[in-house]
């Protein structure tokens, strides 16, 4: 009854499912990269293993993958699973890579009810569909929201239901607009004349 | 949100709570399909307080997001600020290159204002629920309490709410000169107070019966569910971070760790409304005494804000100008239960991802199952005892 370091946790992981791989983190965080179709079977195990016994998901989160500076570059979005262990006191951290052209990873809300609004919170922010979940809506943004807003390459509505989000002449910086958007761009300033240039 | 309405027999009714309830502490909509006086289904309804704080952690740099956090929970800014801090220096660590070290007086004046402002929170939170359920005296007499924290929070950083006041690597302002001495006069009152408020509300044997055995979560199932702190305690789970991972100098205090008892006795059982309800009040005789023992080790100033004991705040310009490339998952007890954040840096000024796990978050999750079966007078009370703020839940 005590709990096990990360290399334990992956000698005992590695030795039922060779294809999970064990990773660090460009920071040294070490994790367990799950590939989508062998989580299910891999969480339950976690759960119900006697010396593992990880009874709490403390958090399911994720990040878009698309302009991380990572070797080798990947559109991915990454779907974080932080387990707990409230009996043996341990940690582990999972994670599964799901392409941007079919993002599905299979729901664990099963096993833990906790990732049911965790879930919701994923679809609705990341746009990961997780499979075999009760009711996935959306729990931020109105259901009929487009897009998912925490995507890297979110591209910001101009308004809502008739309701403009900017004044008139203002504009997002940086972000693309959306086709046939009605917000005027900004008028441009004339440049102004470099610094040393002989005036016309 | 499509809601359907059942029973063949169509005896239910549906009944819509919110999103402008004065019992929902905030804007939360609850939709409650009841069949008599029994709650039938029930669901909750978020997003009205949405504020994608997520994205704009994105957009800002590391030190500018601060501000944001005092929004996600104000209730407890300090914690939210707290939270995000000590995230931002756990990622800082893992670089030996950049590792900050918060100097000792700040790490005293943190935990200070941290425990002051779990006070003021679970103030709120119980005074709340006892209006909720249809007490309003002993609000008044709990939101005067935290009126004087207020007052203190008040010199100290000029807000009274929003504080801003926890930066990376330390704190925005020394204490004033004064200031000890206030704190310790305010909680020599408010213990007073307590016994008050006690005698008021504590111990009401109508109170009481109103609370014993209503939404009982058992310890497995509020794990399972994902509960966090006086709401995992109220269940009979012996966990609090500040004492079982502890961070900043929580290491050095001796935290007593308060948990569900079946403190209603022969009628009520472990992890109902009067648990949750007690867990809190003990949590906050607690606090008082960590800010006694906090105000014992708070070395005099120094004259140089960097100093390593008596300074208030590291220099972190650098450091967060070129964080290291990487991630890292921290968490922290708010007085809302575990505040998680998982932070993604790429290595520019800019964070690549800020999350923030939040307790009342995972608290609305657990409503439609524990609001099965209760009494419709009670779903108020259930609200309250588990003390959601809603901008945290839709943040």
């Amino acid at each position: 009854m005590s709990a096990l370091s990360f290399a334990e946790l992956c000698e005992r992981v590695h030795a039922r499912w060779p294809a999970v791989e064990a990773k660090r983190s460009d920071n040294g965080q070490p994790f367990l990269l799950v590939p989508a179709t062998e989580l299910v079977a891999l969480v339950q195990w976690l759960r119900s293993d006697r010396e593992l016994r990880f009874d709490a998901l403390s958090d399911l989160t994720g990040y878009d993958l698309m302009k991380y500076p990572a070797t080798p570059p990947s559109d991915a979005i990454a779907v974080v699973y932080v387990l707990f262990s409230y009996v043996q006191k341990h940690k582990l951290m999972l994670r599964v890579l799901a392409p941007r052209a079919a993002c599905v990873v299979p729901s664990v809300s099963f096993l833990w009810p906790a990732a049911l609004y965790f879930e919701r919170e994923v679809w609705d922010l990341l746009g990961v569909h997780f499979d075999g979940h009760p009711t996935l809506l959306r729990i931020m943004t109105p259901q009929d929201w487009v897009g998912h807003p925490l995507r890297k390459d979110y591209i910001y509505p101009s308004e809502y239901h008739g309701v403009p989000h900017l004044r008139e002449g203002q504009h997002f910086e940086h972000v693309p607009q959306r086709e046939g958007d009605a917000v005027k761009a900004a008028p441009t300033a004339p440049a102004a004349p470099a610094k040393g240039a002989p005036p016309a | 949100m499509t809601i359907e309405a059942t029973t063949p027999s169509g005896e239910r009714m549906i009944l819509n709570m919110g999103p402008h309830h004065p019992a929902t502490h905030g804007v939360l909509r609850i939709v409650v399909e009841s069949d008599g006086e029994v709650v039938a289904n029930c669901t909750p309804d978020h997003g009205y307080l949405h504020r994608s704080i997520e994205k704009i952690g994105e957009c800002v740099e590391w030190q500018m997001f601060v501000p944001y956090t005092d929004r996600i929970d104000y209730v407890c800014a300090m914690n939210a600020n707290l939270a995000y801090c000590v995230g931002v220096e756990q990622l800082l660590r893992s670089d030996p290159g950049t590792a900050v070290q918060v100097p000792f007086r700040a790490e005293c004046i943190r935990v200070l204002v941290a425990e002051l402002n779990r006070i003021s929170s679970h103030m709120i939170a119980v005074g709340a629920m006892a209006m909720d359920v249809g007490a309003v005296t002993p609000f008044l007499h709990s939101i005067a309490q935290r009126e004087m924290v207020n007052d203190i929070f008040e010199k100290l950083c000029g807000q009274r709410l929003t504080y801003n006041y926890i930066t990376v690597g330390g704190v925005a302002y020394d204490l004033t000169p004064g200031a000890p001495d206030e704190i310790a006069s305010f909680l020599n009152t408010f213990e007073k107070e307590m016994v008050r408020f006690n005698k008021l509300i504590t111990t009401n044997t109508i109170f009481r019966d109103r609370c014993a055995s209503v939404a009982v979560v058992t310890s497995d199932e509020a794990i399972a569910w994902g509960l966090v702190g006086p709401n995992l305690r109220g269940s009979g789970v012996d966990w609090d971070l500040r004492r079982d991972e502890p961070y900043g100098i929580y290491g050095q205090l001796a935290v007593r760790v308060p948990f569900g008892e079946r403190f209603a006795g022969r009628h009520g059982a472990v992890g109902d409304c009067y648990d949750r309800y007690i867990v809190r009040l003990l949590e906050v005789q607690e606090s008082v005494r960590l800010c006694r023992e906090v105000l014992k080790l708070l070395p005099p100033p120094a004259p140089k804000a960097t100093d390593q004991t008596g300074g208030f705040q590291a220099d972190v310009k650098k450091q967060l100008a070129r964080p290291p490339k990487g991630e890292m998952y921290s968490r922290t007890e708010a007085p809302r239960g575990e505040m998680g954040y998982f932070i993604v840096s790429d290595g520019t000024k800019v964070p690549y991802r800020v999350r923030c796990r939040t307790g009342s978050f995972s608290a609305a999750g657990i409503f439609h199952h524990v609001m099965k079966g209760i009494f419709l007078a009670d779903v108020v009370a259930v609200i309250g005892s588990f003390d959601v703020v809603v901008p945290e839940i839709d943040r």
